[in-house]
């Protein structure tokens, strides 16, 4: 690319931004607060409608909470290798990448495991969706979440695959940093579900 | 807006009750009257709003319009003291719009007072139902409360949501499927006044009307005792017997209550059906000729109506109008 | 790739044309112009269905069309306006001039752009098929439940409207997103916040509004279809639920929408009375923090919708005591416009008479909106056809003036050809009194009682010479909107040339030609105040931004948002149709997203 087609390039990467930040960067922050809003008004509606059901079962009939706090511990663990891998990308340390990128997407994947888990306990027990206002409350919040675990997963694995096939040098880190932040807002809806739905009594 | 302040002297001058019976502007109750003065309030503060923004666009349009000579604008872009002043001005303005209606919030949705009427108004798919639980009286399309008395009002819903409203009593209230809503008011002229259901509640929203009947304490006493009585029981051998006879064996017991004789509870009751003045939601006058129209063909008059054709022959819908308009 | 470019997009080379070109443009004009047309399509549309509920009301007891259709009318009447018509009308002023105000090539994300409007064409499209696959929504366009229940609603208009509002959800956001980034991140050197137009203070503000707002109306809806199609009890009350969790979800979006509504007029008119007054705006940084005020206010004020459910003293006095605060900023703005006109020179052309019907008749419906903040008052106006007159003032004497005064003022920027300017007259003035013959006596007929959403009244209340009144400006409108269109398509096809700056503007859109070329500044203005073109020295610079240096390379047009809009849509629409559009919808829109990922943008 020429140097004067690169200074006149209306939207290209390199091109300084009037903020400074990235436009897709930016973009992103603004979908997360969108985002917000939609788990905002999810778990909402799950505390409005907490303890108006007129059958049950009940949430503190039926939440394990010894297992629901390892499958969060393993959610926020998943934050912490992700951010060694965007780490080992800045480094443009590919092989390492790679590792970080599978230890994330496997621990986002017993998360979801363990969801699929608790989902079929709970289904055991009598409560799907239809059952009450708790069924629905519950596995349309957290449903949505997992499949928000479900889109992360599948993007960090494009990631390592990419790692994989050498194409993901530190140049493409900004990539890797817009995945994290997604995967790091997913891990802090959780922790927000976790207390407001499973510990607040 | 200014026309408002024109107009609303006009229309309280001329009788609003008899040109426009539905009326907000002509209240008849303490509740409604509450209202009025700050409806009062508002319009003059419309009124003096509006024609300063009117008065100064016609003046800019007459002094600054472009004509052959026209000086250049001095490039101004703020002032801010102007600022200033006109973001106190309407801050003031609606200070003193604010405060009257915060005390009226408080003192019209208080608690009803002592010794209050209670009527229970039920929101149907597309009728009220009337309940009066301490008189042991229920009725439907038609309410009637004594003058000088409050009334505390629950509202509720059998179906879906309706909202409750009488213009000349006051403001209306929703009828919301799990709750119970309330409002007082205490009336203080006699007469009878339209209302209607005021939220959207299905095909024939537009037909859910009622009536209320504002009488003296004595009359209000006697139509409770009227209503109390059980319903008439005809004359086996006469028309209206025949029609009795009909209403027992077809399905119209399904849904209606006369006492004694049916427990339907999805219609409205009909023990003293032939004592009310309106029939079918409030939509027509109840006259042998309009109850014959509606009995033919209750979803032809009111789209939607969960009444269904009966299919009924002539011979057959002359003999219920007969019962029915015996049900004093 | 420099010889690509050169030979792909070298600049001044012809326009290319035909319906592929359309398809696959990721060209920010071309794409708001594609807003235009179909938005004023719908808007046609949504006029029409409004004559029919205007006829059905000119006497009492009318048979004019039954109570369904009566119900689906003014249900999609109201969709129509506001989805289908004043949104994406805002949505084509944003397209087409944010990048030309703010100095920009293109928006941020030129292909999510395109993507945004097929998606609320085929969403457009999809809403309005109900009224031949078994009938329109029939629900109110505010779907209160429980009435949208399957038990009270069987049928598929809910559907459809549930649906519906979902993709067009889809657009809205990705429009609103692609505009916070590229009005934050693509302004041209020296183009600092506070020396960014209002209109482009407007967008910025209601782009943020979408985004924060849309999600609320997307879970309501999500829940709304749960309870449709898979039997949950969201909205079921015997269930223990409350319906009154969908009218606070509701309005938390939909108050927020009436600013999205609205800012983007405000924003318009700010731009136009400083033209014809020959004068800067008075107070910029006040009507621009009144503007900001207002967006931020709008998420504190959405139970005035609600004062008739029996929310409590206490919320009633909040929610009325926020609602007149906001009636601050509103009337600091309208004070600040006047001033603008203040000690000006007016040229009283067609874009400046909308403008200052918009002043008028806003304030207007502003007035008639602080009456019922009071919510004793309220309990007498809502649901009554004082309310319809309100949000008539404000949307139609509001945001359609305000979209008419932009249509004529940016109609030579975007064809090169001016607009008959005595049509224009003729067509405001008949605009003016129409419409207030058709909704000034709505005041009235409110107050005396006549409630909103009836197919029709009883003979005996003093509603008929009030409904006939009205009824005739609507019939009066119409010809009013036929003027309009008849004036834009022959000015369209020869209109007297316009030149760049044909009203003399203050802003950088009018230092280029008209219409603009693909790439718009051939070198990237520098910006050294608030109205460039108004000062000698900056005026220079700007206009020299119409020189061309070497080779501009401009995004290369794509068909795959075109094919994942179409595919997200049939995905969607699948839950009313069947998998058998589902499902191949959605392999369209993973392929249409796939190639859309991986094709070069460069």
């Amino acid at each position: 690319m020429s140097s004067a087609a690169a200074t006149l390039a209306p939207v290209h990467e390199a091109h300084p931004t009037s903020t400074g930040l990235n436009n897709r960067k930016m973009v992103f922050w603004a979908f997360l607060g969108s985002e917000c809003m939609f788990f905002g008004s999810l778990i909402a509606t799950y505390l409005v409608y907490k303890g108006r059901d007129k059958v049950g079962p009940h949430p503190h009939e039926i939440f394990n909470i010894v297992f629901t706090s390892f499958s969060a511990f393993v959610l926020l663990m998943s934050s912490l290798t992700m951010v060694l891998a965007l780490a080992a990308v800045q480094r443009n340390n590919q092989k390492t990448a790679r590792l970080w990128l599978a230890a994330t997407a496997l621990l986002g994947m017993t998360f979801v495991g363990g969801q699929c888990y608790e989902f079929s306990e709970f289904f055991s027990h009598g409560l799907k969706l239809q059952t009450n206002l708790f069924g629905a409350t519950f596995y349309v919040l957290t449903g949505f979440h997992g499949t928000h675990v479900t889109i992360g997963v599948i993007w960090l694995w494009s990631l390592f695959m990419m790692a994989t096939k050498g194409k993901l040098g530190s140049e493409r880190a900004l990539d890797v940093e817009i995945a994290g932040l997604y995967w790091h807002f997913v891990d802090v809806v959780w922790i927000a579900i976790f207390t407001l739905v499973y510990l607040l009594q | 807006m200014w026309p408002v302040l024109a107009v609303l002297p006009a229309l309280a001058g001329c009788n609003t009750a008899r040109d426009f019976p539905q009326t907000t502007l002509d209240p008849k109750s303490d509740y409604a009257r509450a209202i009025q003065v700050l409806l009062e309030q508002q319009v003059f503060w419309v009124a003096v709003i509006f024609s300063f923004v009117l008065l100064a666009t016609l003046v800019i349009l007459v002094k600054f319009r472009a004509r052959p000579g026209s000086p250049e604008p001095k490039p101004i872009h703020g002032h801010t003291g102007l600022e200033i002043a006109w973001t106190i001005a309407p801050a003031v303005i609606l200070t003193l719009v604010a405060v009257p209606t915060v005390a009226t919030i408080y003192k019209t949705q208080a608690a009803p007072p002592a010794g209050s009427l209670h009527v229970r108004a039920i929101g149907h798919q597309w009728w009220w139902e009337f309940n009066y639980p301490d008189l042991g009286v229920t009725t439907g399309s038609e309410m009637h409360v004594p003058v000088g008395r409050p009334i505390a009002i629950d509202i509720e819903t059998a179906d879906v949501l309706h909202s409750f409203w009488f213009p000349a009593m006051g403001g209306k209230r929703d009828a919301i499927p799990g709750h119970v809503n309330h409002m007082f008011f205490t009336a203080d002229t006699t007469g009878t006044f339209p209302g209607q259901c005021v939220e959207f509640c299905g095909i024939s929203h537009a037909n859910m009307r009622m009536k209320l009947v504002v009488a003296k304490p004595n009359e209000f006493e006697a139509w409770v005792a009227g209503q109390k009585q059980g319903p008439a029981i005809p004359d086996s051998t006469s028309l209206a017997g025949a029609g009795h006879r009909l209403f027992t064996q077809s399905a119209c017991v399904a849904c209606h209550t006369i006492q004694g004789v049916s427990a339907g509870v999805i219609g409205p009751n009909l023990t003293h059906v032939g004592s009310r003045s309106i029939i079918a939601g409030g939509i027509y006058d109840n006259t042998p000729e309009m109850l014959e129209k509606w009995l033919e063909n209750p979803p032809g008059r009111k789209p939607g109506s969960l009444m269904p054709n009966l299919g009924l022959t002539h011979d057959q819908v002359t003999q219920l109008v007969a019962y029915l308009t015996s049900l004093k | 790739m420099a010889t690509t470019a050169a030979t792909l997009h070298a600049p001044a080379h012809a326009e290319p044309s035909g319906l592929w070109s359309w398809i696959t443009t990721v060209d920010h004009k071309r794409i708001g112009a594609l807003y235009g047309i179909t938005a004023f399509c719908f808007f046609l549309i949504g006029g029409f269905e409004a004559l029919l509920i205007r006829i059905q009301l000119i006497r009492p007891d009318n048979t004019f069309v039954s109570p369904d259709v009566y119900n689906q009318l003014f249900t999609m009447h109201a969709t129509t306006m506001i989805f289908l018509a004043v949104m994406p009308l805002s949505a084509s002023f944003f397209n087409f001039l944010i990048p030309l105000m703010i100095g920009a090539r293109d928006v941020a994300f030129p292909r999510l752009n395109a993507f945004s409007y097929w998606v609320f064409l085929f969403g457009a499209i999809f809403i309005n098929l109900s009224f031949v696959f078994g009938g329109a929504p029939d629900v109110g366009w505010f779907g209160y439940a429980n009435l949208t229940s399957k038990q009270f609603s069987p049928g598929h208009g809910v559907d459809f409207w549930a649906v519906g509002l979902q993709i067009l959800g889809v657009a809205s956001l990705a429009a609103a997103f692609n505009f916070i980034v590229t009005i934050l991140n693509l302004r041209a050197p020296g183009m600092r916040l506070m020396r960014m137009p209002v209109f482009v203070w407007m967008t910025l503000v209601t782009s943020f509004l979408i985004i924060l707002a849309f999600p609320v109306i997307t879970v309501a809806l999500i829940f709304l279809l749960f309870d449709r199609f898979i039997g949950t009890h969201f909205f079921i009350p015997s269930a223990g639920a409350d319906p009154l969790l969908w009218q606070h979800l509701f309005w938390l979006f939909g108050h927020p929408e009436v600013y999205i509504l609205i800012l983007p007029a405000m924003g318009i008119v700010s731009e136009v009375l400083p033209t014809f007054s020959r004068k800067p705006l008075f107070g910029y940084p006040v009507i621009v923090y009144s503007g900001i005020f207002i967006g931020f206010m709008g998420w504190g004020v959405w139970s005035h919708h609600m004062f008739s459910v029996g929310l409590g003293p206490l919320a009633d006095s909040f929610f009325a005591l926020s609602t007149m605060l906001i009636a601050i900023p509103t009337g600091v703005k309208i004070f600040n416009w006047l001033a603008t006109m203040w000690g000006g020179r007016l040229e009283l052309k067609t874009p400046m008479l909308f403008a200052i019907g918009f002043i008028i008749l806003f304030t207007m419906g502003g007035l008639s909106g602080f009456m019922h903040a009071s919510p004793p008052a309220d309990l007498q106006q809502t649901d009554t056809y004082f309310v319809v007159a309100h949000i008539h003032y404000v949307l139609f004497g509001g945001a359609i003036m305000g979209i008419f005064a932009g249509l004529y003022y940016w109609f030579p920027k975007m064809t090169g050809r001016m607009m008959n300017d005595r049509l224009g007259k003729v067509h405001f003035w008949l605009q003016l009194v129409a419409m207030n013959l058709t909704f000034f006596p709505m005041h009235f007929v409110g107050l005396l009682g006549m409630p909103r959403r009836v197919y029709t009244y009883g003979a005996n209340l003093g509603f008929n010479e009030m409904n006939f009144w009205s009824t005739i400006g609507a019939l009066l409108l119409a010809p009013a909107i036929l003027i309009f269109v008849y004036n834009w398509i022959t000015s369209w096809r020869s209109g007297p040339p316009a030149g760049n700056d044909p009203w003399g503007g203050a802003t950088l859109e009018w230092a280029i030609p008209s219409p603009p070329p693909s790439y718009n500044f051939g070198t990237i203005p520098e910006v050294h105040s608030l109205d460039p073109l108004w000062h000698k020295d900056s005026r220079e610079l700007v206009l020299a931004s119409n020189h061309v240096h070497g080779h501009i390379h401009m995004p290369p047009n794509s068909y795959w948002p075109f094919l994942g809009a179409l595919g997200m849509a049939m995905m969607m629409s699948g839950m009313v149709f069947g998998w058998f559009v589902g499902i191949p919808g959605l392999l369209l829109m993973l392929l249409g997203f796939y190639n859309w990922a991986f094709e070069p943008c460069h």
